[in-house]
């Protein structure tokens, strides 16, 4: 009796089982992508529609369907807002049936967004934020940062200004999570490489005059002026460091840490020329890389920047794991992510870490003079690949804690 | 060497002056804005779209026409004045019956538009504007580098305020205006056109606008967010200031620049809020405003 009841049990069980498993397949019959940035401020350029954009583009390529089910594409404004950002992710996972949050630069939102995704277990694909701690003491077992961060620009820029002679550094630094991280990093990197920070001024963000910040600097009797800040910040503080003749005496160098081509673009060469900095992504590298980004171009009239190619990378790559699960279950798809190497255009041989960095050489470049350039957008001298396992911390360095 | 507050005084006269050139934006910008009230009682909330619209002038004017710094400081004004006599006649003039609230609701709804425009054509990261070759480089002044294009703008400011002022408050036609703000049925019944005056005054006070925009081309991206930037602390200029009072406008402008440049030695996360706490201290203990009376 016991033992035909026990059966029964287990026979109900495996029927309650698999009826989930059907279920969970493709939650709501439809995969949502959730594409959240700045699309009117500071940074909607380096972002913006045209994350959008590339995120269709992902879409395109697979058909616009998968596993039978369609796909379909939102967008939202955050605002550089953190409190706007994590409602419009509650509203969209909540009420929208959302699977995955893409983008969101301003690593403030950023790090607001990763509390939500985590505490619903939705899959957030990062290519806008910099901060290293959306992998480091902020990191979730479903975010995925992707493009860049904040380390792999420290790195990058930082060691190479230092090894040609940089040594004393003055930072300029957006006061925001992003700003302050990136001080932060860059900091170890110089004075491991053997350089000393001589000061550091907090500047808003979105400030419209930095001369008064860039006087202080002038007067710091540093080598090197760190930009920590991004998009808008940065053009505008190295249009007004040339303004104000910070560069041209000789005694002073311009060391943009975030700069996407699309400030480049802004600034016009004249003012941008010799700069070096430390990108993910340049169109102009490959075939492969040239050809997708003509077709970005023809779309929104613009070279994508690194944020958008690797929205477009990360997407792609997001759908190959739905197929391969057979689910848009969070967890699950976020496993299978990690399990697979990446390979598109954006990335060779890319690889996802436990804590969600996404692995992939960087590349230190030198924006050209006016005269080495054949024409608009053809503006980067890639100097160095960067491997990615020097570029990024491994997963001990994180500083990460995943429960399991 | 000696410190004033554990800063060298060499950095200080720096800042002092980066606050002043800052001032004089400010005070371009107010100053129209206090014209505009005085005469109008019209919030002109699309002040910022106006000024970044003249910077758009001029950047459009050279890279389409080859027309340079110059005639645009001319033409640009010119322009925006045109396209704010347009709004005047066509809309801003069916509100004067109604509440303040009503003309600020529509011109903050034009910004938004006219902003909304730019910011779709031409993106956020701005355009570079050039420095005019002639003001190109700047002077080493022993405390900082001064480019000369900052020195301009101060100058230019310094003019046009005081050309302005004079004209309000020294000249027949500015008479006629202030009186006909006072009482303007009993200035029409004298025989003057009061609406053509209003039309004019408004004109005049967005061509202002416009000019600070030219000003600020070469220093700043021209971006369509530059306005909205700006706005709101010129707005808190104004109110600071006393709503409607010119000369309280300019002054508190200058004044406010300099107190920012101060700000940015002393605690720079707090340059973009200095400007509100000082608005909420006036609000509170005058809240006419430093120059301004109360109606």
């Amino acid at each position: 009796m016991i033992a035909r009841l026990l059966a029964g049990a287990a026979l109900a069980a495996l029927a309650v089982g698999s009826a989930q498993a059907q279920q969970g397949k493709v939650s709501g019959d439809v995969v949502k992508i959730g594409v959240l940035n700045d699309r009117s401020g500071l940074y909607a350029d380096l972002g913006g529609e045209g994350s959008a954009v590339a995120v269709r583009m992902a879409v395109e390529e697979v058909g616009g369907k998968i596993l039978g089910k369609p796909i379909e594409v939102v967008a939202a404004d955050h605002q550089n807002k953190p409190d706007i950002g994590s409602n419009i992710t509650r509203e969209w996972i909540d009420r929208d049936g959302v699977d995955v949050i893409v983008d969101v630069p301003n690593s403030g939102v950023a790090l607001a967004v990763q509390e939500v995704t985590r505490e619903k277990k939705k899959i957030f694909l990062m290519e806008g934020p910099a901060t290293s701690r959306l992998t480091g003491d902020a990191c979730s077992p479903t975010g995925f940062h992707w493009a860049y961060d904040t380390r792999a620009l420290a790195v990058g820029t930082g060691q190479a200004i230092v090894k040609e002679g940089g040594k004393k550094w003055f930072f300029l630094t957006a006061d925001y999570a992003f700003g302050h991280q990136l001080e932060a990093d860059t900091a170890a990197e110089v004075k491991k490489a053997g350089g000393s920070v001589v000061g550091a001024v907090r500047a808003p963000l979105n400030t419209a005059d930095f001369s008064s910040f860039l006087l202080q600097a002038q007067s710091s009797g540093a080598q090197v002026i760190g930009l920590a800040n991004a998009g808008g910040d940065t053009i505008t503080s190295i249009k007004q460091a040339s303004e104000f003749g910070l560069t041209q005496s000789g005694q002073q160098k311009l060391a943009g840490l975030l700069i996407f081509l699309s400030d480049v673009h802004a600034l016009g060469l004249q003012v941008a020329q010799d700069l070096v900095l430390t990108t993910g992504f340049y169109w102009d590298m490959d075939d492969e890389k040239r050809a997708w980004s003509e077709k970005f171009k023809a779309k929104t009239g613009k070279m994508p920047t690194m944020v958008q190619a690797g929205s477009y990378s990360a997407v792609k790559h997001y759908l190959k794991a739905i197929e391969a699960a057979g689910t848009d279950d969070g967890p699950t798809v976020a496993a299978k992510m990690k399990e697979m190497p990446v390979n598109d255009m954006f990335a060779k041989n890319g690889k996802i870490l436990p804590n969600g960095r996404m692995v992939h050489d960087m590349y230190l470049a030198r924006v050209k003079k006016p005269s080495e350039s054949k024409g608009p957008w053809d503006y980067y001298e890639i100097i160095r690949t960067i491997p990615g396992d020097e570029a990024f911390a491994t997963l001990a360095d994180s500083g990460c804690k995943l429960p399991g | 060497m000696s410190t004033i507050f554990g800063i060298p005084p060499q950095a200080l006269f720096g800042q002092l002056l980066l606050g002043l050139i800052n001032g004089s934006f400010y005070a371009l910008l107010s100053l129209g804005l206090a014209v505009i009230f005085g005469m109008l009682n019209v919030i002109n909330f699309a002040h910022g779209a106006l000024y970044m619209l003249g910077a758009f002038v001029a950047w459009l004017l050279l890279t389409m026409a080859g027309v340079g710094y110059w005639w645009a400081l001319l033409l640009a004004p010119l322009v925006v004045g045109a396209f704010g006599v347009i709004l005047e006649k066509t809309l801003l003039s069916r509100l004067y019956k109604l509440d303040h609230l009503y003309g600020l609701l529509l011109t903050f709804g034009l910004a938004l538009i006219v902003e909304g425009i730019f910011r779709h054509f031409y993106g956020v990261s701005g355009q570079p504007y050039p420095i005019p070759d002639l003001l190109r480089g700047g002077q080493n002044l022993g405390f900082m580098f001064l480019p000369n294009y900052r020195g301009w703008v101060v100058v230019a400011s310094l003019i046009v305020c005081l050309a302005t002022w004079y004209a309000i408050e020294r000249t027949k036609l500015g008479a006629y205006l202030r009186a006909a703000t006072e009482n303007p049925v009993l200035v029409q019944a004298f025989g003057i056109n009061v609406p053509v005056m209003i039309t004019a005054t408004y004109g005049f006070g967005v061509a202002l606008a416009g000019l600070a925009g030219v000003l600020a081309a070469p220093i700043y991206q021209v971006s369509p967010l530059m306005g909205s930037n700006l706005i709101i602390v010129v707005f808190a200029v104004v109110v600071i200031g006393g709503m409607g009072s010119i000369l309280g406008a300019v002054l508190t402008g200058y004044g406010l620049g300099l107190l920012e440049g101060l700000t940015k030695v002393f605690y720079p996360e707090a340059s973009n809020i200095v400007v509100f706490v000082i608005m909420a201290v006036v609000l509170l203990i005058k809240p006419a405003g430093l120059f301004g009376r109360e109606r």
